[in-house]
């Protein structure tokens, strides 16, 4: 079998106020089941040792990232290669209890979007409040970049981790690009 | 003449020089300048020409309220038409021409019609244009084109960037006076997260050309302190050059920031547009002042008060050496003192009103030795591109001229109208205040928000407080209010700024001067400068019976030009409550609506140009297709190969060939598109049989099913595979277009209407990269690549198997939309691109090619198949294309069913599905209509049905068709008649839709 290969092959581009970079191939598993029954819960731990995140939240332990994604659904992100193993343990955990697993890695595409204006940059293109007060590391927001649907959350300061569909790859790392051109910092968040 | 003064210019430096050109004219100004200033310091008095009749106009206001100077500005990517010359930053190089003039500015042939101006009334194109009808199209049409619009229509791309900007915040301030400032100040003080929007570069407003005091120093020195303590507030955000364009429901506001007008080199986008949300808006947007209605009020040299003292004061610039003040009010005299100030001759001040006890200001100006003429008007001005002279008479009379006085500038003044327009844009209504003449905002009846509770409010002169001191303390309340409707609370130890009062005799309201003018004087006093609309229009429109303050705004075109009446909207209307003899009131005003002041349509736009003006959806394969000659055809966002064009195929031929290649050879498609859908739980299997018309809990474990999806309408709205997985997991396949509707279909019935059944949806659609395998070839190929087993015994027709091929891990349907041996193969998408490589390589001794959508709609048309959306089209149903088969008579219920019984649907005369062949093999149009006999009510020929798809099948060597009948099914070999759009009528023979290999063998081998 071949080697996987993300939508954009990792192309990076160092724009003026911020750099995007693709990152892939990401692992990622759609979890949907009613976030507050124990099973779940416990098939979180038990297969990726994560619990449950706070809703818009996205949580980190030891490389392993659960993001809050809607009240009956969360996003489990882990190495590419971990996620057979990682499904079959929350399969086997879940059995008898009503839930749906999916492997979603090839359906997304992951960018990082980094540097002293990547708050900037992505206020342009989505309809989230970014002012340091109001979202921190450690927030997750499923939204919109500009016209596609999009989610994403800060692992640290001023670095953004941006999920996209596959399909529209190349248009998220476009107009990403577009909204970082020189001279286009806005200077309002201030820390 | 305008010229430079000597001294003066708080705004400008002196020492620095820009260069500009009006008209191919070079002029030089300075750094600070407007446009509009330039070009008065340049004695630049004519700067265009008005709408209708080409009258010569100049520069009436200093700011956007400015009706008359909109120029062209640069050329080429930069070119810009309909700017105002008042908000336009001067820089180097800035290239301007005038508007509407031919052949040009100083001698127009337009000007013309000010000669037919009697012939040329309110309503005149309703009137006129009517009739004889034929002529509308070919002559009155094409004159009214010619003739309509200011500006030049640009003609090469816009060679800027421009972008959005999401803020949120508490409190939004629109206007950086003094007013906004304050009550930032205020709310800022409680913590509250604060955006002030200022739309000029400069902050305080009008107070430093006004003069006044602010806690007991002179308003600038407050203005500068109350500034650095805004910009050292983390809560705070400052923004100039960015006007707060219109406000929306939900405390949606829009802000727009002129990034690089002023500074055309400098790099990054042009345009900003600030899409704000904000918990309160306060409107500081100060008043703009009126124009007086005397005849020739729009002489270039006619100016408002207030723009000629802002001229003299912010850029050193007078209007006129010899300056008639003319007003209602004790403001204009301001300017009076500014012009003497400045060293400039003022003849008169003729004041309209009739006060015995002489006020501050008069007594001011008289010791200035300037001629105080109360009760006085102007009969009318003198001049035709200039000023030369005012007639004066008594405000009383009917114009009488009691002597001239030689100047050569008018500054009027008709009192002040607060700016109530983003007070409006959600509602906020208004009242008519009686001391000053105006509309103001009124607190009673403000915008409310989704609450119920008040989310704009207003503050200083918007809100009506013209002096400074009830301004700042109007701020100051302002800033209190908002607090509290948020929930928030000022600081106990806040105090309002202190400003000072000045003592002021009341304004009175003039509407038309002299009161009594004549019909003469009234025909040359202009109401709305840049449509060319005067008393005498609206006087007309009232006399002619358009009450409505609405009808009479369109029938005379008043406040509809690129101002939207900034300076003509009350003017206007207490002239037609005049004609009509009802308060003003009474009358109302039209409707505010936003943006306040135009803003570029590619601010709108925003980063949405060029590579990203739409996003595209590429599959794992996409470059591929692209370097092998793929045409690409758009399907929804997704572009698909349309076809592969080989060598010098034409592409008519390469489709031709991929489909008679895939019919003896083999065939690739790229069919990852198409929507996946995985379904489960308990409930996954009844949830599928409501959506489905046909069984799908019944479906064994392994095994594939076409199913059709109805809406509660009973019309077809999606079609496709569906595949049992396990015990309660299903995978549903779509339409390309309908992956993600359907996916929102299942979902709103699951959470609205069968919230407790036990499914859950996911789409799985991007996940992988699927690819058809078709033709007599296509095992062939899959076996040379080794694997699992895809003999008939090992996977049946209409059966899936998840297993290997080449190395690649799949799941493969033997599923079939072309009639031939078919099997489609999803892998992960990130080898989809090495599988169908491995497949291409491995074909190419099978006479391999790979084929594209319009191959793959010969295929499934040759079978006879539908298509969602050719022979669907949302008012289609399942019976209407003979599926009664995929209707399950067991089920007792199913989306579609109950609305299936309804009597339209089970009328017998809807028209059905049945195969066109035309007689002589020629394609039919599609879309082409059957027509019978006779003519329905419109005395068009009767329809008895039409095409739905049509295509040259290279198969068969004729064209083929699928079409709706009427009572198609029962009149086989009937031959209709379809009438094209290109002059031929078609007759096409009624046939079986199946046309390919009617046993259906080639696809079970």
């Amino acid at each position: 079998m071949s080697d996987p290969v993300s939508a954009l092959k990792n192309a990076t581009y160092v724009a003026d106020i911020a750099e995007i970079k693709e990152v892939g191939p990401v692992g990622m598993i759609t979890l949907r089941g009613d976030l507050a029954s124990k099973p779940v819960q416990k098939a979180c731990m038990t297969a990726a040792g994560l619990k449950i995140p706070q809703q818009r939240h996205c949580f980190t332990q030891d490389g392993n990232s659960i993001a809050w994604m809607s009240p009956d659904e969360v996003l489990i992100i882990c190495a590419y290669d971990d996620v057979a193993a990682m499904l079959g343990k929350l399969n086997n955990a879940l059995k008898g209890s009503h839930a749906l697993a999916a492997n979603v890695s090839d359906a997304r595409a992951v960018f990082d979007v980094s540097g002293p204006s990547a708050r900037e940059v992505m206020a342009k293109l989505a309809p989230v409040d970014l002012d340091p007060s109001q979202f921190t590391a450690g927030m997750f927001r499923r939204t919109r970049i500009a016209q596609v649907p999009a989610a994403f959350w800060m692992p640290q300061e001023d670095m953004f981790r941006v999920i996209c569909f596959r399909s529209v790859a190349q248009y998220v790392f476009d107009v990403l690009g577009v909204a970082a051109q020189p001279g286009s910092e806005v200077g309002v968040f201030r820390r | 003449m305008s010229t430079r003064l000597a001294t003066g210019g708080r705004l400008i430096n002196k020492s620095n020089t820009v260069k500009f050109r009006f008209n191919g004219k070079h002029m030089h100004g300075y750094e600070g300048d407007t446009l509009a200033s330039a070009l008065l310091a340049n004695d630049q008095m004519l700067v265009g020409r008005s709408f209708k009749y080409h009258r010569p106009r100049g520069i009436v206001a200093a700011g956007p309220e400015e009706p008359n100077a909109l120029v062209n500005l640069g050329s080429e990517g930069k070119f810009e038409p309909n700017a105002r010359v008042t908000t336009t930053e001067l820089f180097d190089g800035l290239r301007a021409e005038s508007q509407n003039h031919w052949p040009s500015l100083e001698f127009d042939v337009g000007a013309i019609n000010k000669h037919l101006s009697r012939f040329l009334p309110a309503g005149f194109y309703y009137k006129m244009f009517i009739h004889p009808r034929p002529l509308w199209k070919h002559v009155y049409e094409p004159i009214i084109r010619h003739s309509a619009g200011l500006g030049r229509a640009p003609k090469t791309r816009d060679e800027d960037t421009y972008e959005h900007f999401y803020a949120f915040c508490d409190v939004l301030v629109v206007g950086g006076g003094v007013a906004g400032l304050e009550a930032a100040r205020a709310a800022a003080l409680s913590g509250a997260r604060v955006i002030v929007l200022e739309q000029t570069a400069h902050w305080g407003g009008r107070t430093p050309v006004d003069g006044g005091e602010i806690d007991g120093a002179p308003a600038q020195t407050w203005i500068d302190a109350t500034l650095a303590q805004l910009a050292g507030m983390q809560n705070v955000t400052l923004r100039t050059r960015t006007m707060g364009a219109g406000v929306y429901d939900h405390g949606y506001v829009l802000g727009y920031e002129q990034l690089t007008d002023h500074d055309p080199d400098k790099p990054g986008p042009r345009h900003r547009l600030w899409r704000i949300r904000a918990g309160h808006v306060i409107t500081a947007t100060g008043a703009i002042e009126r124009p007086l209605s005397f005849a020739g009020n729009d002489i270039p040299g006619v100016m408002l008060a207030a723009a000629v003292r802002d001229y003299v004061v912010n850029f050193g610039v007078s209007v006129g050496d010899r300056t008639v003040v003319v007003t209602n009010n004790d403001d204009a005299y301001h300017t009076a003192f500014a012009l003497k100030h400045a060293g400039l001759d003022v003849p008169a001040i003729l004041d309209a009103r009739d006060i015995k006890q002489d006020s501050e200001v008069m007594t001011q100006a008289r010791a200035l030795g300037i001629r105080v003429m109360m009760g006085h008007a102007i009969s009318s001005v003198k001049g035709g591109k200039r000023v030369t002279g005012v007639t004066v008479c008594a405000q009383a009379g009917e114009g009488a001229v009691l002597e001239e006085i030689s100047c050569d500038a008018v500054a009027m003044s008709g009192g002040w109208s607060p700016v109530v327009h983003l007070w409006s844009h959600c509602g906020g209504k208004l009242i008519w205040d009686e001391v000053n003449a105006c509309f103001s905002p009124d607190p009673d009846r403000p915008p409310k928000g989704a609450d119920g509770g008040q989310f704009v409010s207003t503050a200083g002169a918007a809100s009506g407080s013209f002096q400074l001191d009830d301004a700042l303390n109007d701020a100051f309340a302002a800033a209190d209010g908002t607090l509290r409707c948020l929930g928030m609370k000022l600081p106990r130890e806040a105090k309002a700024a202190k400003g000072s009062r000045r003592e002021e005799a009341p304004m009175a309201p003039v509407w038309l001067m002299p009161q009594g003018a004549s019909v003469k004087l009234r025909e040359k006093a202009w109401l709305d400068y840049q449509n060319d609309v005067k008393v005498s229009d609206v006087r007309l429109a009232a006399q002619e019976g358009f009450v409505s303050v609405e009808h009479a705004k369109r029938y005379t075109t008043l406040g509809m030009a690129t101002d939207q009446g900034k300076l003509s909207n009350i003017n206007g209307l207490a002239t037609l409550a005049n004609a009509l003899g009802e308060a003003i009131p009474n009358v109302g005003t039209t409707t505010f609506r936003p943006p306040y002041h135009p803003i570029s349509m590619a601010s709108i736009g925003g980063e949405a140009r060029d590579a990203v003006f739409q996003p595209i959806r590429r599959t794992p394969m996409h470059d591929w297709h692209d370097a092998n000659g793929a045409e690409w055809e758009p399907v929804g966002q997704w572009r698909r190969p349309y076809a592969y064009r080989r060598g010098g195929e034409s592409t008519h031929d390469a489709v031709s060939n991929e489909v008679k290649n895939t019919r003896e050879n083999m065939g690739l498609l790229d069919a990852s598109t198409l929507g996946k859908l995985i379904v489960k739980g308990p409930d996954a299997g009844k949830f599928l049989d409501m959506l489905y018309t046909n069984m799908m809990s019944t479906l064994k474990i392994g095994k594939c099913r076409y199913g059709l999806m109805c809406n509660d309408n009973g019309f077809l709205i999606d079609d496709g595979v569906v595949a049992r997985i396990d015990e309660d997991t299903w995978l549903c396949h779509t339409t390309t277009g309908g992956a993600e509707s359907i996916h929102a279909h299942m979902e709103e019935w699951l959470q609205t209407e069968w919230w407790d059944w036990k499914v859950y949806v996911a789409n799985v659609t991007e996940q992988f990269a699927q690819i058809a395998v078709v033709g007599p070839n296509a095992r062939k190929a899959l076996e040379k690549l080794g694997g699992m087993d895809v003999s008939k015994e090992a996977l049946g027709f209409m059966e899936w198997a998840d297993g290997e091929i080449g190395g690649f891990k799949c799941r493969v349907y033997r599923i079939s939309f072309s009639g031939e041996l078919s099997y489609e193969i999803a892998v992960n998408a990130s080898v989809g691109l090495a599988f169908w490589e491995a497949l291409m390589a491995v074909g190419e001794d099978l006479g391999l090619r790979p084929y594209g959508t319009e191959a793959l709609h010969i295929l499934r048309a040759e079978k006879g198949f539908i298509m969602i959306g050719d022979e669907t089209d949302g008012t289609v149903i399942p019976q209407d294309l003979n599926l009664h088969w995929a209707l399950s008579k067991k089920k007792e219920d199913y989306l579609g069913k109950r609305a299936h019984l309804r009597s339209h649907m089970a009328d017998p005369n809807r028209w059905k599905l049945v195969g066109l062949e035309t007689v002589d093999g020629a394609v039919l149009p599609d879309g082409a209509y059957a027509v019978g006999t006779g003519k329905n009510d419109n005395g068009q020929r009767n329809m008895i049905g039409r095409v739905t798809s049509s295509y040259y099948s290279p198969t068969l060597d004729k064209g083929i068709a699928m079409g709706l009948v009427h009572n198609g099914p029962d009149r086989m070999g009937e031959v209709l008649e379809f009438p094209g759009t290109d002059g031929v009528t078609y007759s096409a023979r009624i046939v079986d839709p199946v046309f390919y290999d009617k046993e259906g063998e080639k696809q079970n081998v």
